[in-house]
């Protein structure tokens, strides 16, 4: 069976989430939705079911630390993937605390999230 | 604000398009802002709160952006749209990772983008602020910090 990874996409910024969507091109996704703000992530994640997530934390509404953490609570296994230029330790190690399955710093360059993305969809 | 403080912007701003480009911007030496506005075509404002507060803001022309914007996806023709949004990305990036630095108490906002040249971008009034003049490729434009 061929059956596509379901991915969703959040990021306020519509430049970054259309980069993470032409970049994950080569691997067997369907985008099942994309959100610019918390809130509405969080309200298409409930929707669509997504295996895997790619998540900003500096958003409007809802930020992705909070996003995270109710992710976990409705679907534990769900792969969470955050993005963020929020460089600092505190904030990669509360993400990965929280369930996050992989943590890379903006910028990113193409290589860098294929990487990422392809080590975090190998872990069980 | 020093010169250390300075030197974290400078550093974040050279990794960024370093990062993105794999062409190195060249950042020329900081200036105290005066009354003369700091615009160009489009700005990106992020405000600062936590242990350190005011705001950081990069302005830049739309050939500039356009030129990044398809580096990073690949195509000649970012919409309007995409252009405006990347000037957000720019300040967002640079003010988040300044926190490798400053560590989880400088707390950014979400970006604001402002359009035209018309009005200078308000600042704080009695916190100064330095203009960092950035080039790449034969792009101009500049950073502005101002934090107390």
């Amino acid at each position: 069976m061929n059956e596509k990874i379901k991915l969703l996409i959040v990021d306020d910024s519509l430049i970054i989430r259309q980069a993470i969507e032409k970049n994950l091109n080569d691997f067997p996704l369907e985008v099942v939705g994309t959100a610019g703000d918390g809130k509405s992530a969080l309200e298409l994640f409930r929707k669509t079911e997504p295996d895997v997530v790619t998540l900003d934390i500096t958003m409007p509404e809802l930020d992705g630390i909070a996003v995270l953490e109710q992710m976990m609570k409705i679907n534990k296994d769900a792969k969470v993937m955050v993005i963020t230029a929020l460089k600092d330790k505190a904030t990669g190690l509360r993400a990965i605390q929280l369930g996050a399955k992989s943590f890379i710093i903006k910028p990113f360059t193409s290589e860098k999230l294929k990487s990422a993305f392809s080590r975090m969809l190998e872990k069980n | 604000m020093n010169e250390t403080d300075l030197h974290f912007f400078i550093d974040s701003t050279v990794n960024y398009f370093e990062e993105v480009t794999s062409e190195s911007a060249v950042t020329g030496i900081p200036y105290l802002k005066g009354k003369e506005p700091v615009v160009l075509d489009y700005s990106g404002i992020i405000g600062i709160s936590g242990k350190r507060k005011g705001c950081v803001y990069i302005t830049t022309t739309r050939d500039m952006l356009e030129e990044l914007a398809n580096i990073i996806l690949g195509n000649q023709d970012a919409a309007v749209e995409t252009v405006k949004d990347l000037t957000g990305e720019i300040a967002n990036t640079i003010s988040g990772n300044v926190r490798e630095a400053y560590g989880s108490s400088f707390m950014i906002s979400v970006p604001v983008v402002v359009e035209g040249r018309a009005k200078d971008i308000r600042l704080p009034e009695h916190v100064q602020a330095f203009v960092i003049p950035i080039t790449w490729k034969d792009f101009k434009s500049f950073l502005v910090v101002c934090l107390e």
